[in-house]
C-alpha cells in the first residue's frame, strides 16, 4: 500500500509517496538523498541513524515513514547553516572524537539532544539523586551517550567533546 | 516484509473498531513492532497507529495518584517530577531500560506490551510456540541464559523483557483499557499471563483492546522505593535479573513491602510469598535472604548448552537482599 506524506528535513519541505513498509531512514536516504543519517544495524541497536525528530533524538530506522507525515527532522547536516559548524561539531573536531566517522552524524545529533535533556533537568541511570540537576560528569555523559556505538571506539574522546560543547572541560 | 495497510483513525473509539479485525495491530512508538515487522516475527494485515490518538499527559488523580496517558514517552514519564519524587522505582526502571533515543520514542502503552527477547522467538527459522503455536520450543535445551526460572511451562520458557513493567507490578498500577465492548480496568499484575499451554498470548488483552492509560495508586511508601537491574554490561542491555521494591520500615520492623522481580518469568513476577514472609518482621539481611528463599522455593533453573540459567537463583537472592538493605538504610540511617 502506498501513502503520500510530507516531511521537512533540515529546513527543506518534501512531498513523496512511500510504501507503508518504508522506514523514515530509507525514505530520507533512498528517496530524498539525505545520507547524513547512517544505516548501521537497521534494528535500533547502534544509534548511527540518530536524528532530531520533532525536536527529540530518535531512531528513524525503527520509524515507519507513513506514521510521521508532517514531521520536522534535523540531521547532523542541518544543525548549522551551510559552511558553519554547530558547537557540538566543533567540539568533536577539537577533541578528535572520531576515526572513520561512520557513527559521527548520529553521535553529534545525540550529543546535541543530550545537552538539551540535561538543560531540562532530565535524570539518567547514572544520576545518584533523581531530583537534583544533573551534572555533565564522565559517568553521566557516557550513560546518556550509550545508545551510540562507535566501532572505532572513539569513546574516550567523545565524552570530552560532549563536555566541551556543554561548557565543561 | 509482508505488505500491510496503515490506518490512523480519528479517535480511539474508531481505532478500537478498526482493530477488532483479526490481523490488525496497534502501533505505538514502533520500537518493538517495526523491528518485528522487519524480522518477520509480526505479519499484520493492518497497522493501526494510535500514537497521536491516546493522551500524552501525566495527570494527578483525585485519590492522590497519577495517571499516565498511553502516548506519554518513557523519557517524559521518567523525567516527570511527581514520578521522580513519589515513585522513584518507576523512574529508575524506565531509566535503566534501552537508550535515550529509544526512550524518547517508546510509549507507556507500548513498553509493557513489548515481546520477549528470546533469540528463538526472534529467529523465524527456528521452531517457537510463542511465534508459531505447535512448532515446539527451541529454547528448552538450547541457550537459556536469558530464560525463566519461575512459572515456565513445557511449551515456553521465555522471559518478559520490560524494566518498566517490573516497577508497575510492584506499585500495584492499573491498566485502563478500551475495547470493542467498552472500558475496563485491569490490575497490572494480572495483565501478563504465564505461558501454560498457550504462550502465543503474552497478556489477557483481547483483539482490538487498546491501553489508553496507566494508573498509579497513591502509595506514600513508594517514596522509599528502588529498581535494581543486573545485566551483562553497565548500560544498554536487558536485565539478567532485576528487583523493584517498595519498603516501609519503622524501628527495624517491616510495615509494608512490595516486591516484583524481572528477568525470571514470562511476566513481571510479583513476589507475594517474599512480601508475606517479611511483613511485620525484622528488616535484616537474614530476613531478606529468607524471604528470597521462600519466593524461590519453586524455582526451576533451565539446563542449556550455554551452561543454563541456574545462576539466576543466587543472583535474585543477592539482588533482593541488596535492594532491601539499601532501602532500609535510606529510612533508618
Ligand atoms: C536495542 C534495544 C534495546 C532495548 N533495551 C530495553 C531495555 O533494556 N529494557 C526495556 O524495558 N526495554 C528495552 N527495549 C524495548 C523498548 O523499551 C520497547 O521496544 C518499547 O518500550 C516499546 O514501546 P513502543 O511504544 O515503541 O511500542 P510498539 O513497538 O509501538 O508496540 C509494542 C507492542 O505493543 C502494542 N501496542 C502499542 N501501543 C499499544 C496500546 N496503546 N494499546 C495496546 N497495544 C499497544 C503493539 O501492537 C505491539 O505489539 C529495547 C529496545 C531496543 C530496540
Ligand atoms: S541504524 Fe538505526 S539504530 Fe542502527
Ligand atoms: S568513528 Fe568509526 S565508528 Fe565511530
Amino acid at each position: 500500500m502506498d501513502a503520500e506524506i510530507s516531511l521537512r528535513v533540515d529546513g527543506q519541505a518534501h512531498r513523496l509517496t512511500v510504501d507503508t513498509r518504508t522506514t523514515l531512514l530509507d525514505a530520507m536516504r533512498e528517496r530524498l538523498g539525505v545520507t547524513s543519517p547512517k544505516k548501521g544495524c537497521d534494528h535500533g541497536q547502534c544509534g548511527a541513524c540518530t536524528v532530531l525528530l520533532d525536536g527529540e533524538r530518535q531512531l528513524p530506522c525503527l520509524a515507519l515513514a507513513v506514521a510521521h507525515d508532517g514531521a520536522e527532522i534535523t540531521t547532523a547536516d542541518g544543525l548549522a547553516p551551510p559552511g558553519e559548524l554547530h558547537p557540538v561539531q566543533q567540539a568533536f573536531l577539537d577533541q578528535d572524537a572520531f576515526q572513520c566517522g561512520y557513527c559521527t552524524p548520529g553521535q553529534v545529533c545525540s550529543a546535541v539532544a543530550v545537552l538539551d535533556e540535561v538543560a531540562r533537568g532530565w535524570p539518567s541511570h547514572a544520576s545518584t539523586d533523581l531530583t537534583a540537576d544533573p551534572e555533565l560528569d564522565h559517568d553521566e555523559v557516557s550513560e546518556r551517550m550509550s545508545g551510540n556505538l562507535c566501532r572505532c571506539a572513539a569513546y574516550v574522546n567523545i565524552v570530552p567533546a560532549v563536555q566541551q560543547a556543554g561548557g565543561r572541560s | 516484509m509482508k505488505p500491510f495497510d496503515y490506518a490512523r483513525p480519528g479517535d480511539v473509539a474508531e481505532a478500537v473498531r478498526v482493530a477488532t479485525l483479526p490481523g490488525a495491530v496497534f502501533l505505538g512508538g514502533g520500537t518493538n513492532l517495526v523491528d518485528h515487522l522487519k524480522l518477520g516475527v509480526a505479519r499484520p494485515d493492518l497497522v493501526v497507529d494510535v500514537r497521536t490518538l491516546t493522551s500524552r499527559e501525566v495527570t494527578d488523580t483525585e485519590d492522590g495518584g497519577l495517571r499516565a496517558g498511553a502516548a506519554v514517552t518513557n523519557s517524559e514519564l521518567a523525567a516527570d517530577r511527581r514520578v521522580r519524587e513519589r515513585y522513584p522505582v518507576l523512574a529508575q526502571a524506565l531509566l535503566a531500560g534501552a537508550t535515550g533515543q529509544l526512550r524518547n520514542t517508546a510509549t507507556t502503552g507500548g513498553n509493557p506490551l513489548q515481546r520477549t527477547r528470546c533469540v528463538y522467538f526472534q529467529d523465524v527459522t527456528t521452531p517457537c510456540n510463542k511465534r508459531e503455536p505447535g512448532t515446539g520450543c527451541s529454547a528448552i535445551g538450547g541457550t537459556t541464559r536469558n530464560h525463566a526460572v519461575l512459572g515456565a511451562s513445557q511449551a515456553c520458557i521465555a522471559t518478559h523483557p520490560s524494566d518498566m513493567a517490573v516497577a508497575l507490578a510492584a506499585l500495584d498500577a492499573c491498566v485502563q483499557v478500551l475495547g470493542p465492548t467498552g472500558e475496563r480496568t485491569v490490575p497490572f499484575t494480572e495483565l501478563h499471563r504465564l505461558p501454560g499451554d498457550d504462550p502465543s498470548r503474552d497478556t489477557v488483552l483481547e483483539q482490538g483492546e487498546l491501553i489508553t492509560a496507566m494508573g498509579l495508586p497513591p502509595l506514600p511508601a513508594a517514596r522509599t522505593s528502588a529498581y535494581r537491574k543486573v545485566r551483562d554490561r553497565a548500560s544498554y542491555a536487558f536485565a539478567l535479573v532485576s528487583v523493584a521494591a517498595v519498603l516501609d520500615v519503622r524501628d527495624g520492623v517491616v510495615q509494608d513491602v512490595r516486591i516484583a522481580l524481572g528477568g525470571v518469568a514470562h511476566k513481571p513476577w510479583r513476589a507475594t510469598r517474599a512480601e508475606q514472609a517479611l511483613r511485620g518482621g525484622p528488616a535484616t539481611p537474614d530476613a531478606f535472604a529468607a524471604a528470597a528463599a521462600e519466593e524461590l522455593a519453586d524455582a526451576r533453573p533451565q539446563p542449556g548448552i550455554d551452561g543454563g540459567n541456574g545462576f539466576k537463583v543466587p543472583l535474585v537472592t543477592r539482588t533482593l537482599v541488596a535492594t532491601l538493605r539499601d532501602l532500609t538504610a535510606a529510612q533508618e540511617g
